[in-house]
């Protein structure tokens, strides 16, 4: 066993002790702390596997902006210093669910690689991750980005409640005399 | 020893060589360069604010003043650390920190110069450098927004919270645009190692115009001006600075984030800012400005890309661009927040999406010689500027009264009072009057005040 495993084992214990943490803890911004610790331990993983360019952009993307973005939106509803009781949902359902799915691929993957070898070119530059996506797999690429793109449009329609729905002006000026009523200006 | 290798540009074989005492050095070197950049930083900026102020500044601690910060920094030392009661005590401790080590981490992959020898060794005169060098840039500075949102949370306290929660803002915005106008960089270097980008602007094309042939600068400020002018605004917004220091925006916020820190945690936060605009600088130097390259007429001397003096180029680039920093802070107002955002996102980010559409159209384009993609890039251009020139003017829409902005609301808003409601005067008022007895001076009390 060489330094390098046992790093990837102590930054995977790392991982996996935050994403527990992630999802018991009472403390609402923690979670996400903690969210941050997992996947930047993960993107340690990649770096000790020698991917630089996965684990930078692991940091960059999902540690940088989208925990940012999520304490972003959890700030702007609700950040309680300290822990907040009400967080009663019985959380079996979700563990069993995790639990098993998690088994589930362990045992997948074992039994699938047993005691193969595989052998690997040299991994983690941009050019090979580069020609991988943009030629073997461009259409999950693309077809990636335009469900990306439609989640925009939807969030974009949902927070605008102008966008969608039957303008309550034409109906004012449609009845005459109930103009005033209507307006809501005049309440 | 030869002095050979002395010219020659570090590539990425160079680096993990060294013996650890070297590593050492070279961090030490790093963080002093940061610390003592924060200490002359903040001594620079007042002269100059006090300069453009036409006031002296501070100049009464040490020659010049120069020790003013050293004695500020002091005095916050000694004073009172104070723990808000409804702070969260770990992350209040620790968002400080989160700051001052993000930026400080950005500065190891930041090339100060060649290769030079230190006690025998050739080395390159930066910490590290990976194949991916600009993305440790890039995550770095995305990193230190933690500090600044965790401590506007764990203050605990509204102003700090409201003052984190738009820096958040801020800086994920910017970061899409800086991200943006590095992608053009990478285009034209073919690297992403920052030394890698350093030597690619080393040598520039050849221009030939009528028969003569020009040395067309290699520095992608000059090549990629779009980007180079975009890089440098979010850069702005990226650090916090004016005229985009909208988190601390004293007016509206007290001081943003940091309202609730004091003593030496309040002092980190100003040192991390002082360490991110000179990172930042060292940055735009290495990506856009040649790095440490000589500037052209220092280049007709043979050896002024060899040994320690690219060092002296690189700190000048660097002031150069620190100045600039103090420059907007003295010259422009801050913008207001919808300004701001709206400039980030709509002028910004289509701009550069647009430009780096034409870059990589042009560079798909090999085989033309330079004469045909200067006319490639010339007609296109000259369009554009004559379109923009006789382009209509936009009639600007007639605003709506008052009356029709409160009619045209969406439906479910709030109720309006309406617009030409008369108040009528309190008929308290006129019982208060009514009740109040005249003054009687001719009683002669003293003590009735009229």
């Amino acid at each position: 066993m060489t330094g390098a495993d046992l790093l990837l084992i102590a930054l995977g214990a790392v991982a996996v002790g935050s994403g527990v943490l992630v999802v018991t803890t009472k403390h609402l911004v923690r979670a996400g702390l903690y969210l941050v610790v997992c996947l930047g331990a993960l993107a340690g993983d990649y770096l000790v596997l020698g991917a630089e360019l996965v684990a930078w952009v692991q940091v960059l993307i999902y540690v940088g902006a989208v925990v940012v973005l999520l304490l972003f939106a959890v700030m702007l509803t609700r950040a309680p210093i300290g822990a907040s009781d009400d967080l009663d949902r019985p959380g079996w359902p979700a563990a069993l669910i995790g639990g098993g799915a998690g088994l589930g691929l362990t045992v997948l993957l074992v039994d699938a690689y047993r005691w193969s070898t595989v052998a690997l070119a040299e991994a983690g530059t941009a050019e090979r991750l580069g020609e991988q996506i943009f030629r073997s797999w461009v259409l999950p690429f693309e077809v990636l980005s335009v469900l990306l793109l439609s989640a925009l449009v939807g969030a974009v329609v949902l927070s605008r409640p102008d966008i969608g729905r039957p303008a309550p002006a034409a109906d004012r000026t449609a009845a005459p005399g109930g103009v005033d009523v209507e307006t809501g200006g005049r309440r | 020893m030869s002095p050979s290798y002395l010219a020659q540009d570090p590539t990425l074989a160079d680096f993990g060589r060294d013996p650890w005492w070297l590593v050492l050095i070279k961090i030490v070197f790093a963080f002093a360069f940061g610390l003592l950049a924060t200490l002359l930083g903040v001594w620079f900026e007042r002269r100059v604010v006090g300069y453009m102020q036409v006031r002296p500044g501070p100049n009464q601690v040490g020659p010049f003043g120069l020790l003013q910060t050293l004695a500020d920094g002091l005095k916050m030392a000694f004073k009172e650390d104070i723990l808000p009661k409804a702070a969260d005590k770990v992350v209040y401790f620790f968002a400080p920190t989160i700051s001052v080590i993000c930026a400080v981490t950005a500065l190891s992959v930041v090339p100060f110069g060649p290769m030079v020898s230190i006690f025998g060794h050739h080395t390159p005169l930066q910490v590290t450098d990976v194949p991916v060098a600009v993305l440790v840039l890039l995550a770095c500075s995305s990193m230190g927004v933690y500090g600044i949102v965790l401590g506007g949370w764990a203050s605990g306290s509204t102003y700090p919270l409201l003052g984190g929660l738009r820096s958040s803002a801020q800086m994920i915005s910017y970061e899409v645009a800086m991200g943006l106008s590095i992608v053009a960089v990478f285009m034209t270097a073919g690297t992403m190692s920052t030394s890698g980008i350093v030597a690619q602007q080393g040598h520039g094309t050849e221009l030939t115009i009528f028969g003569n042939s020009i040395p067309a600068p290699g520095w992608y400020a000059i090549l990629l001006l779009p980007s180079f002018i975009i890089f440098f605004i979010s850069t702005v917004g990226e650090t916090n600075r004016a005229p985009f220091d909208l988190p601390e925006a004293e007016s509206e916020l007290v001081a943003g984030f940091m309202t609730e820190y004091s003593s030496l945690k309040f002092a980190l936060f100003m040192l991390s800012e002082y360490v991110a605009m000179v990172t930042m600088s060292a940055v735009t130097t290495t990506l856009f400005l040649g790095g440490w390259r000589a500037p052209w007429p220092i280049t007709i001397w043979e050896g002024a890309n060899s040994g320690w003096w690219p060092m002296l180029w690189f700190f000048g680039k660097v002031i150069a661009l620190v100045f600039v920093f103090v420059w907007l802070r003295g010259t422009l107002p801050r913008l207001r927040y919808d300004q701001f955002m709206r400039f980030g996102w709509k002028v910004l980010l289509p701009i550069n999406l647009v430009w780096i559409l034409v870059l990589s159209g042009l560079r798909s384009i090999e085989d033309w010689d330079s004469r045909g993609k200067l006319i490639a890039v010339g007609i296109p251009a000259g369009i554009l500027l004559v379109a923009t020139l006789f382009w209509p003017n936009r009639r600007p829409q007639p605003k709506p009264t008052t009356q029709e902005q409160v009619d045209n609301r969406p439906y479910g808003s709030f109720p309006l009072p309406p617009m030409d409601l008369q108040v009528p005067p309190s008929p308290r008022i006129t019982r208060v009057v009514a009740e109040r007895e005249p003054a009687n001076i001719a009683t002669g009390s003293d003590s009735r005040e009229v």
